[in-house]
């Protein structure tokens, strides 16, 4: 039996909007899982339900083998960091650590304990006396993450926690949260709509889009493999090129250009999946186009370009001496390629 | 050089506005430092006598109503009480009217705000008599309790509260539901400190509205053991210069008051977070 599980859970707000629909999902012990989709496609209500801060319409969540359907927020032994961090404003940094210890009946010096503990670990051991205003966003992220820290919890909730700190300090906190939860060894569930985030953070990633799980599965099995056309669009920076075309025994044609797919796919209304990076371009390329804009990253350039209307990116060494309005050759491997079927939106 | 005439004149008409309001008030405490012959002959002062401490003494302890039965201590002494106990009641009623409000599915709760905030078209003077009765029924005439309770709920006090308290986060009750506090705790820890300017503003107007009250406690007395300040005025009978003075002291409680919340009043009032 799963650490967290939860069972077909479905969400339908009083309007009438359905945010989750009959999701279910098994999370182990100590795992670090990642809730990823577009904003509003219900990823922060799923967290918000596990909280217990929202109801639950239908289905049924349990924790360390009970069912917490029923059970008050504050009895679920879970620990969250808002997107806003939600500190107390009126409280200093240690009363707002040590609110939900005192809540607990816990003993002033093993409160004490624990807090200076967590302060040292967090490295705000100096802010302790300071109220939330006084701080830096980086440091209240600390805080907020101590706070929850400090309980030692069942489970870690995040909602997009990083989304208010600037680039760099996001990628330090997105480190510092990875180390700090291998450290602990705590179950945490972490939702953010950042794909880098996603792919960084995570054991495992849950897709969602339109309150449905689209795929669960390991950043890397996410990314080479994914099972739908949105999943496919969603993971990965720059986006995957996708191609409308019809495939007849395994040829696809995208306007003039064709590809042997190796195999004898016969899909009315297919959609062809290529990564940026796996677009091979050399002289000896069979595939020809121009660039109608070129983006210099440093080591890497991204090329736009399109082929019979159909617009498409690729990545390549900056090295290539190309500019716009170039021709260049390039190469497709049938074995890099991703087919969907558009009706259904699945991998073929 | 335009900046600096037009801050003159902003300075000068700020001048104005302040002596229109001071010179009144200074006239009359110069003057409640005279003898009452003294300004019986010579008319109104604008510098100060002699006679400060004599006067403000006899003022102060002199018996004084109809049966000479109250002195002006006294006075001070009931209407200190009635507007404290309206201006606390008055809040702590109305920080729970708009934390019932805000914070519990209660169903209809904009209707039952609405209710609450209508009675603002009612004035006291309106329900004077309905009010005497039922105080009277419950034998309150003639008793704090009686001068206090139907003017201690405040709807704009209530609706204060609830609009701020509408703009606090959810996040936060949702961290604090989490950290394992209770809807009591809830109020106690977070929301009274997180009100206390507001708190303080609120205060002082019930302070000020309570001190002022006239007719409501002209009617709710019948002995003179439970005259105010207000009602004390118009009975001060005696020479001039004590009515001066009276005057002048029935001014120093709210500005004591305003002088000792001041920073918190100004903060309350301007409050957008």
């Amino acid at each position: 039996m799963s650490f967290l599980e939860l069972q077909n859970i479905t969400k339908i707000y009083p309007n009438g909007t359905k945010a989750v629909n009959e999701t279910s999902l098994n999370i182990n012990k100590g795992e670090f899982v990642v809730f990823v989709g577009p904003s509003g496609c219900g990823k922060s209500t799923l967290l918000r339900m596990i909280a217990g801060l929202e109801d639950i319409t239908s289905g049924e969540i349990s924790l360390d083998g009970n069912i917490i359907n029923n059970i008050d927020p504050s009895e679920r032994d879970v620990a969250m960091v808002f997107q806003n961090y939600a500190l107390y404003p009126h409280m200093s940094v240690f009363n707002n650590m040590s609110y939900g210890l005192k809540n607990r009946g816990i003993s002033k010096d093993e409160i004490n304990n624990k807090v200076n503990d967590v302060a040292k670990l967090l490295e705000i051991d100096q802010l302790l006396t300071r109220k939330p205003s006084m701080l830096s966003g980086g440091q209240r992220q600390r805080v907020a993450m101590g706070r929850a820290i400090v309980r030692n919890p069942k489970i870690f909730l995040f909602d997009e926690p990083l989304s208010n700190l600037d680039a760099k300090l996001r990628n330090q906190m997105r480190l510092e949260i990875k180390k700090l939860q291998r450290q602990m060894d705590v179950t945490s569930i972490f939702v953010t709509h950042d794909q880098t985030e996603a792919m960084t953070l995570g054991d495992r990633i849950v897709v969602i889009n339109n309150g449905v799980v689209e795929q669960v599965g390991t950043p890397k099995e996410i990314y080479s493999k994914p099972n739908t056309k949105f999943v496919a669009e969603f993971i990965g920076s720059p986006q995957m090129n996708l191609f409308q075309c019809k495939i007849e025994n395994g040829l696809a044609k995208i306007s003039d250009m064709q590809i042997n797919l190796n195999n004898s796919l016969n899909i009315q209304d297919a959609c062809i999946g290529v990564r940026p990076d796996d677009i091979l371009v050399s002289d000896q390329g069979e595939y020809s186009s121009s660039a109608n804009l070129v983006e210099y990253l440093g080591s890497d350039m991204i090329i736009y370009s399109s082929v019979g209307g159909q617009e498409f990116s690729c990545k390549l060494s900056s090295k290539i001496n190309l500019k716009a309005g170039d021709n260049f050759k390039f190469d497709i491997s049938p074995s890099v390629l991703h087919i969907f079927d558009n009706t259904s939106g699945q991998r073929a | 050089m335009t900046r600096y005439i037009s801050s003159t004149i902003n300075h000068c008409i700020l001048l104005i506005g302040l002596l229109i309001m001071i010179v009144p008030v200074w006239i009359i405490f110069a003057s409640s430092t005279h003898s009452s012959l003294f300004i019986n002959t010579n008319g109104l002062q604008f510098f100060l006598g002699d006679n400060f401490i004599e006067n403000y003494s006899r003022v102060l302890f002199k018996k004084s109503g109809f049966f000479n039965e109250i002195t002006a201590l006294k006075m001070f002494f009931n209407s200190f009480v009635m507007a404290t106990g309206i201006a606390t009641l008055s809040v702590i009623t109305s920080l729970m009217a708009a934390y019932g409000l805000v914070y519990f599915k209660i169903k209809f709760a904009t209707l039952i705000f609405w209710l609450i905030f209508i009675t603002l078209l009612v004035p006291l003077e309106l329900r004077i008599m309905p009010s005497y009765i039922v105080m009277s029924k419950l034998n309150l005439v003639n008793t704090f309790a009686g001068l206090i309770l139907p003017i201690s709920a405040s709807a704009i006090a209530t609706f204060f509260f609830r609009q701020f308290y509408k703009s606090i986060p959810d996040e936060l009750l949702e961290a604090a539901k989490l950290d394992g506090t209770s809807s009591w705790r809830f109020f106690i820890d977070f929301l009274v400190p997180l009100s206390k300017t507001m708190i303080a503003a609120v205060f002082i107007f019930m302070f000020v509205f309570g001190y002022n009250q006239y007719l409501w406690p002209l009617i709710m007395t019948t002995s003179e053991q439970y005259w105010t300040v207000v009602m004390g005025l118009k009975t001060m009978y005696g020479s001039i210069s004590d009515r001066f003075a009276f005057v002048i002291m029935s001014m120093i409680p709210p500005v004591v008051i305003i002088v000792f919340l001041q920073k918190l009043f100004i903060q309350g009032i301007f409050q957008n977070k």
